[in-house]
């Protein structure tokens, strides 16, 4: 029973049920179940020999009804005019890209190559030279067939399983042959029409069979771009989640990229609206989105916002409170209080090393909030405080009565007080000022006054 | 006689023909069974060599194989892949695209967010030339169901302070001296960067900060009042006590202006101010957190003074990496709930844009691979409304210009009749050459 309360929250895998599988006469209940369970968008792997990402495979319209499954992937171009060094040094780029927030690695995800020559043997070329340097999936960008073919030759799936991009109104049924005998699969594209858009799906999924598909209905600024791009992304994803509609049922896929052929002028507008149409798209329900800037300020709200819709709603992310030691403290090191919302606690934790203290860190369980939210919600209160003193036995570990709060719980300094009889002093309102706040408090003149005072 | 042979030529070529077809057949079969060819959508029968289509729409056989088994099959082998392969070239010349027609979501929906007017015209007894009217909602935003026009779009107003206090540079390098001037800096707001409200935030009353006296609140809004002609969004400091006398006295000295007050909460004595805000063309908005159940509490106290349509709600939202899915997913549920019917949640949002400079990368100098910080506080600004924004939000209050601007054309584009231009033009980024940094 838990397990099927498990199972229907989506927190439980079915294969994680060994006799369900291995036992024949559940063959048919499996099956079923795993009809059953599976997602109203279908979820298409990509993979290349290191790395595994899944898109789509999306349960609900609104995150609250459930959560977002697979975060949208995230992929930067390369083209196929570029000197070799030149492809591998962006590779590279795409490859080491990274931000660290509450604790995790932000990345991205997958490296799109575009046919700019159409030539196949050099587009050949440079997808394996971008294969030879990269751990990431590939999505193989160009209308032309006979390039499309000769970059999978290349990569010879199933070692290899790109993306192809993409089979239009024009060139679908050699796409399609292409995605079918090399198993790979497969971008529609029908920008700016919806209706040609699922009669291509109608055509490649029933008349032709093919099972992994991806959607393009275009990606427009301006008068009448915007507006239709956002409708577009939306009425799929409606009718995909709400109605159940088979021909809406597939993974999206978005392409900021494209702001780069409809706007001109200075490169930082474009990548201004590059920004803008990727965080839109993301937001707006796309799996898949194909930029061109590497910028780091471009990327970067991209990385963290995606992390953030993609949390569970249902919970807080949070660290397990108790003592953590920064550098090599010791019993007259300076104690600090914070909360143990993820991120709170990660950022208190790299100022702190980046400042080269030593000190303890009191991480009180705030139930996830930040601290500004927990001291307004009493949930980070003298009590809290106290009784994370009690369990971590901090009495024992320092020889001095003083605990610096963070400023945003200036407002209970009394209450730690009254609650610990230890002495409170309100440390800086950013963490950032962490080391500089130290420097200028922890001294052995002033601790011997605070000690006085306790 | 000439007829019989004839027939015995054709019964030959026909037996010759029967010959060739059993072969290929037959080879088919061997690569079939070594595993070289894998035929979709078709059945055979090995006994009787006999391939049969199985019965579905326009079925297509479809060959599958790797190359490798190809390369180093026999002849014979390789005929028959061909033979598998003409098959399936010529079974596929009968597939058509299939036109269909997409079907249009059609969602159903009841309620109906209420409409709130910001400011008070002459004719109504102020002296604003522009009011702003938000809300309205029957359906969500920017679906784009057919039929629906949204009633009112979404306005933004620029953040002023009456104090000096630590704004980031990018800001200082927007408005320079006029922040030491509040006056100056709406003049600013209002004249050179097109802020449709401002929004006078009364810092200097906080206890802590200056304490300054309500009467001197009241000076710098008449001021504000004085120069700019647009509507004014009257904010407190945060000190649930002092805010009850500021707001009482502002309303007592404004009752026609429809100033908007920034922001009512439950930490309040809501009968120490609501009953003279009640008395004035004021608007309020209410404040509850990313809580939608004290954003009800809330709501159905202040009902007891003041009516549903002069009531905008504030559920809080956090700047990119600081919280703002929760305020986004609260925004999401409010209005949703709105449309189902909970008439306690029927109001206009308001976003208080400015937090998301609470966000470390809007601020703090970093590596340079990241860009100057100047870049990226605007559009930690930017992108923090337009996740708003598509969640429904109507009222902006925005520290920086380079948001009101790009807001301002976001909502011309998405209130744009939604048809691009030229679709053919959309894959050129496909393979035109782009420009790297």
């Amino acid at each position: 029973m838990a397990f099927a309360v498990r199972l229907a929250a989506l927190e439980a895998k079915i294969e994680e049920c060994p006799p369900l599988i291995e036992e024949e006469k559940y063959r048919e209940s499996y099956e079923k179940l795993k009809e059953l369970l599976l997602p109203p968008v279908r979820e298409v792997v990509l993979k290349s020999p290191k790395k595994t990402i899944r898109i789509g495979g999306k349960y609900v319209l609104f995150r609250h009804e459930l959560r977002y499954h697979n975060p949208t992937t995230i992929a930067v171009d390369v083209e196929d005019s570029m000197e070799k060094d030149t492809i591998i040094k962006r590779v590279q780029m795409i490859e080491n890209f990274e931000y660290e927030y509450v604790g995790q690695k932000l990345k991205l995800d997958a490296i799109a190559i575009r046919s700019v020559t159409n030539d196949p043997e050099k587009f050949a070329k440079t997808v394996y030279t971008v294969a030879e340097n990269t751990t990431l999936p590939l999505i193989l960008c160009s209308l032309n067939p006979a390039v499309i073919e000769a970059a999978l030759d290349v990569l010879n799936p199933p070692h290899h399983r790109p993306l192809i991009y993409a089979a239009t109104k024009d060139n679908w049924r050699e796409m399609a042959e292409i995605a079918r005998k090399f198993d790979v699969p497969l971008a529609i594209a029908a920008p700016g029409d919806l209706d040609m858009l699922v009669s291509l799906v109608k055509t490649l999924s029933e008349d032709i069979g093919l099972r992994d598909l991806v959607l393009d209905p275009g990606c427009f600024i301006g008068p009448g771009g915007l507006s239709y791009t956002i409708k577009a992304y939306s009425w799929l994803r409606y009718k995909a989640t709400y109605d159940l509609w088979k021909y809406a049922k597939y993974p999206l896929l978005a392409t900021p990229i494209s702001v780069w052929t409809q706007m001109s002028g200075d490169p930082k507008d474009i990548m201004w609206w590059e920004a803008i149409l990727a965080i839109m798209l993301m937001t707006r329900y796309a799996d898949l989105v194909i930029m061109h800037s590497l910028d780091g300020w471009v990327l970067l709200p991209q990385v963290m916002w995606r992390f953030q819709l993609y949390t569970d709603p249902r919970k807080p992310v949070s660290v397990p409170p108790g003592l953590r030691e920064i550098g090599k403290p010791d019993e007259m090191s300076p104690v600090l209080v914070t909360s143990n919302y993820a991120l709170t606690y990660s950022i208190v934790l790299s100022d702190a090393e980046r400042a080269k203290v030593n000190a303890w860190l009191l991480v009180i369980d705030s139930e996830g909030l930040a601290v500004d939210v927990a001291v307004a919600g009493r949930k980070f209160t003298g009590d809290k405080v106290a009784e994370a003193i009690k369990s971590t036995e901090l009495e024992s570990k320092v020889k001095h009565r003083v605990l610096i709060i963070p400023g945003k719980a200036a407002r209970i300094s009394g209450e730690v007080e009254d609650a610990t009889k230890w002495r409170v002093i309100v440390g800086p309102m950013d963490s950032s000022e962490i080391g500089k706040w130290l420097e200028k408090n922890w001294t052995p003149e002033k601790i011997k006054e605070f000690m006085e005072e306790a | 006689m000439s007829n019989g042979v004839s027939e015995r030529d054709k019964d030959e070529v026909k037996a010759r023909q029967e010959a060739t077809i059993y072969s290929l057949l037959a080879k088919i079969a061997e690569a079939l069974e070594k595993g070289i060819v894998e035929l979709y959508n078709v059945e055979i029968e090995a006994e009787e060599l006999e391939i049969r289509l199985i019965p579905q729409q326009l079925p297509v056989p479809v060959v599958v194989t790797p190359p490798e088994a190809i390369a180093g099959a026999k002849p014979e082998v390789k005929a028959a892949y061909e033979v598998a392969k003409t098959v399936e070239v010529i079974a596929k010349k009968v597939v058509e695209l299939a036109r269909i027609a997409f079907e249009e979501p059609r969602p159903q929906f009841t309620g109906r967010v209420v409409e709130v007017k910001l400011g008070a015209s002459r004719s109504e007894g102020g002296s604003r030339d522009r009011v702003i009217v938000i809300g309205g909602h029957t359906m969500p935003a920017y679906y784009y169901l057919v039929g629906y026009r949204p009633p009112h779009p979404p306005a933004f107003g620029g953040d002023i302070f009456d104090m000096k206090i630590g704004l980031p540079r990018a800001v200082k390098l927007a408005f320079g001296d006029a922040l030491d001037n509040p006056v100056e800096w709406a003049r600013i707001w209002v004249e050179k960067y097109g802020a449709e409200a401002v929004d006078i935030h009364l810092v200097s009353t906080d206890p802590t900060i200056r304490d300054a006296p309500p009467e001197e609140a009241v000076k710098t809004v008449d001021s504000i009042l004085q120069v700019v002609k647009v509507p004014v969004v009257v904010g407190g400091s945060g000190n649930p006590e002092k805010d009850v006398k500021v707001f009482k006295n502002i309303a007592e000295t404004f009752p026609s202006e429809g100033l908007v007050i920034n922001s009512l909460n439950l930490d309040m004595k809501l009968e120490e101010v609501c009953p003279y805000i009640a008395k004035t063309n004021a608007t309020v908005i209410n404040f509850s957190p990313m809580d939608l159940d004290k954003a009800e509490q809330i709501n159905r106290k202040v009902y007891d003074w003041i009516s549903r349509d002069r009531i905008i709600l504030d559920l809080n939202i956090g700047g990119i990496g600081y919280g703002t899915e929760y305020g986004f997913t609260a925004m999401e549920r409010a209005r949703l709930s709105a449309l189902l019917g909970n008439e306690l949640l029927q109001h206009p949002f308001n976003v208080g844009a400015a937090n998301a400079w609470g966000a470390r990368e809007a601020w703090i100098a970093m590596d340079p691979y990241w860009g100057p910080k100047e870049i990226r506080g605007p559009l930690w600004e930017t992108l923090t409304s337009i996740i708003c924004l598509l969640t429904g939000a109507d009222y902006y209050m925005l520290v920086h210009p380079l948001t009101v601007k790009t807001m301002k054309a976001i909502r011309e584009y998405l209130f744009s009749e939604p048809k691009p231009k030229d679709p053919e033009k959309a894959l050129d980024w496909l393979s035109k050459s782009l420009p790297v940094f």
